[in-house]
């Protein structure tokens, strides 16, 4: 047994990657998702302001994810994206669209209500395939050796589609307790009505999510059921943290909506993994499995701990830089 | 009809990386000019660059965005069309792409904002500073993806055992023996096509008698840049051909049009190479040429096709075509070059007609060359996907149908259409507006925070631009 298990720390770093992807993606996605019920023109000006100057950076994340899920677990890479083919076309196909309606909606103007459809079908669409590819996760995949052989649709199931679903209400929810964050006006006041409705959809989700998992996996269940019983912490606190979130929007507190929804989001991924631990490409590899060489592992973890840091700052440089209120005179033109 | 996934998937990932490739190589040439131009301004405070440098920003930020987009689909091509490749080769591949990421994008991403926005928002050196940055990354990104291409070209630095390939040297594997000179090579075309583009359009203002004052500092700066550089690139280039006939000969032999192994072999100037007759039709060419230029003997042995079984050999007229194609555009900047030097010297650049004309048409030439380029030594690497390791339809995700990558190639086709469309569109419209359209005044009335959206041209025309109000 080696010193360090360096499998352990790579679990650790790319869990917190696409955290981080799923965290600041689902918010921008999440505006996308809500454009077309926005009140008026203005309020759609002002949401996109918001997420304009930040989403190129939160999508550098999934390449990230993409490349360091390459490197330190290259089974998952090879076995997820093929069995998820025609998903993960869809969701570049959807993620182009909408990064190209960023750049050409400002500039158009007889052609600004096809922008305004490419930005929100692009964004619903890359959210319901992220959603269905943490389904497919659940489900498994039909492996032989180290490849996947199983149909184009395999990942395309009522379960998935739930779990798709799910994911574009809950990336609604981060994006509307974002605009409530970042807006003013009739945009905020729009923002405030929705977002109790959004969350009381999203935890419909959870909780029927929650239920089939266990139902339709024994090995979830077993994890769940036998004598774990501290891991219903997890559970407990969901439902506190939803109450904590419909407190603070009853209060009208413009920032913990947000924080709280965040808070959701990382107990829904904890729960995940508890759910899965220890594999990786289940229903046979675990994470050790799907390793890749420790040399290959640690040569990327010594640049990665010297790189990541200055990522991390100048990413939080660039939010404090766009901190405060979208101001819609302050729009583009 | 049987459709084939190895073809469809050649095809799709031919299409999406030629595609994706003429931004960054653009992009890469163009990042290092604005850096430069930034430079002069620093030093000088004369506006003219600073009209320069922020009429070229934008026109950086439009391509980069179309790069950054089309580049997404890369990071998953390997996985979803090539699994097996991708994990075979995982414990080198991984780390390299990984290493991008994480040393270029994000390097990329963080000044790019402040080059773009950070004019009146931060103090001229940092500007400076991020210009410099942007550059940086965009050199530190095209040099592990040439690292990672070169290794599939002339693998090194690793063994294969049970199918995978374990490393032996990082050293070895990052800088590979083809490694260097494809390194220098493809820089030296980034500049050529960003320094022929401004070229090409600085030519054009002139002769419309728009920006005048820039566009001639434009074009004298990069007239002298290019007569240096493009004759480089020829020596460069035959560095790097020499380098290939050491490693991989068969391609070299495809890039001559030679069947026979030969004492003497001449240079073809032109001829239609038959894949399936293992000859040519139709020869014109040098005596003695290719020999003279590939061992630098006129009677040095050049081992030809027939040497290799059939199926271990490149598809001869793709590789042949390419390599003349790509020479010839080389030869002609080459040509333009140092036409726009002498001119310059006698200081008659800006009153050459023809010659500025001949700048505007030529805009596509590097472009072009690059991508003929390209076909070269990818074509030319064909049917290895890892030289001498491993062939391409074993790369293959074993579970994709033909139908399948139908399905995404169709998809992948129209959407880049529309991407392409829209993106030159706009480019062309950014480009009529001049330089002299973004002056500090225009750009203080806009709040911009996205790339293509730093520019205040519209997509469309206003109502009061079009033709029957004027």
């Amino acid at each position: 047994m080696e010193l360090i298990d360096l499998t352990m720390i790579w679990i650790l770093i790319l869990g917190f990657g696409v955290l981080m992807y799923v965290l600041m993606d689902g918010f921008d996605l999440g505006v996308g998702i809500l454009f077309p019920f926005a009140p008026s023109d203005r309020a759609r000006d002002d949401m996109m302001n918001s997420v304009a100057p930040v989403w190129d950076g939160n999508e550098t994340w999934l390449l990230l994810g993409g490349a360091g899920l390459l490197a330190a677990f290259p089974l998952v890479y090879t076995v997820f994206l093929p069995a998820l083919y025609i998903g993960v076309f869809l969701l570049l196909a959807g993620l182009i669209f909408r990064g190209i309606a960023f750049e050409f909606r400002f500039k158009a103007n007889r052609s600004r209500y096809l922008w305004d459809h490419s930005f929100n079908i692009g964004s619903t669409v890359a959210a319901f395939a992220q959603g269905a590819v943490v389904g497919a996760y659940i489900q498994g995949f039909e492996t032989e050796g180290f490849q996947y052989v199983g149909g184009p649709f395999d990942w395309l199931t009522p379960f998935t589609i739930m779990t798709g679903l799910g994911v574009v209400t809950g990336y609604a929810l981060l994006g509307a307790t974002w605009t409530i964050l970042k807006t003013e006006g009739e945009t905020q006041a729009w923002a405030w009505r929705i977002t109790p409705w959004l969350l009381a959809g999203m935890l419909a989700f959870f909780v029927v999510v929650s239920v089939w998992t266990p139902l339709a996996n024994e090995r979830v269940f077993n994890r769940w059921f036998d004598n774990a019983h501290i891991l219903w912490i997890f559970p407990l606190a969901t439902l506190l943290v939803c109450w904590w979130l419909y407190s603070a929007i009853r209060r009208r507190l413009e920032g913990t909506p947000f924080v709280a929804t965040m808070t959701l989001f990382v107990l829904f991924y904890i729960g995940l993994l508890i759910s899965m631990w220890p594999y990786a490409v289940p229903p046979e590899h675990t994470f050790w499995d799907a390793a890749s060489d420790p040399g290959s592992q640690l040569f990327l973890l010594l640049g990665f701990l010297f790189v990541i840091p200055f990522v991390l700052g100048y990413t939080a440089w660039t939010y404090w830089i766009f901190r405060g209120k979208v101001s819609s005179d302050a729009g583009y033109h | 009809m049987e459709l084939d996934p190895v073809l469809l998937s050649r095809i799709q990932f031919a299409f999406v990386v030629s595609f994706h490739a003429i931004f960054p190589v653009f992009t890469i040439g163009l990042a290092a000019f604005i850096a430069y131009l930034e430079a002069l301004l620093y030093r000088t405070r004369n506006p003219v660059y600073e009209e320069l440098a922020r009429f070229w920003t934008k026109v950086f930020a439009v391509v980069f965005g179309m790069g950054v987009v089309s580049g997404i689909v890369m990071a998953f091509q390997f996985g979803t069309n090539w699994s097996a490749f991708s994990y075979a080769s995982a414990n080198f591949l991984g780390p390299v792409l990984s290493y991008e990421v994480v040393t270029a994008f994000f390097l990329e991403a963080v000044f790019l904002g402040v080059l773009l926005f950070g004019r009146n928002k931060v103090p001229p050196g940092t500007h400076l500073f991020a210009a410099c940055m942007v550059a940086v990354g965009t050199f530190i990104s095209s040099f592990w993806i040439l690292s990672a291409n070169s290794w599939m070209q002339t693998p090194a630095g690793v063994e294969l055992q049970d199918g995978i390939f374990q490393m032996t040297s990082w050293g070895e594997a990052i800088f590979n023996p083809s490694f260097g000179l494809r390194f220098l090579h493809f820089a030296l075309a980034a500049f050529l096509t960003a320094g022929f583009v401004v070229l090409g359009i600085s030519a054009w203002y002139l002769r419309k008698g728009k920006a005048t004052t820039s566009s001639r500092k434009a074009l004298s700066m990069t007239v002298v840049l290019m007569a240096v550089l493009a004759p480089t690139q020829l020596v460069v280039g035959d560095l790097h051909g020499l380098d290939t006939f050491e490693h991989q000969p068969e391609k070299v032999a495809a890039m001559e049009g030679i069947w026979e192994t030969q004492e003497g072999a001449p240079l073809l100037l032109f001829a239609i190479p038959s894949q399936r007759g293992e000859r040519n039709y139709l020869e014109i060419g040098i005596p003695k040429g290719a020999s003279l230029i590939l061992t630098h003997e006129l009677d040095g042995e050049v081992p030809g096709l027939k040497e290799w079984a059939p199926e271990d050999r490149p598809h001869v007229p793709t590789v042949f075509w390419s390599f003349r194609i790509m020479v010839g555009l080389g030869l002609l900047m080459i040509i333009a070059a140092l036409a726009g030097l002498v001119q310059l010297l006698r200081g008659k650049l800006y009153d050459s007609p023809r010659l500025l004309k001949l700048y505007t048409w030529m805009i596509p030439a590097p472009f072009v060359a690059v991508l003929a380029g390209w076909f070269v030594t990818e074509v030319g690497r064909q049917p290895w996907l890892v030289h001498g390791i491993m062939r391409v339809e074993e790369g293959i995700t074993p579970s994709l149908t033909g139908g399948m990558a139908l399905f995404t190639l169709i998809g992948f086709v129209l959407v880049y259409a529309v991407v392409f469309l829209a993106g030159v569109y706009y480019l062309s419209r950014v480009m009529k507006s001049g330089p002299e359209s973004f002056t500090r005044e225009s750009e203080e009335s806009g709040v911009a925070k996205r790339p293509l959206s730093t520019v205040d041209t519209s997509f469309e025309d206003q109502p009061w631009d079009l033709p029957g109000k004027r």
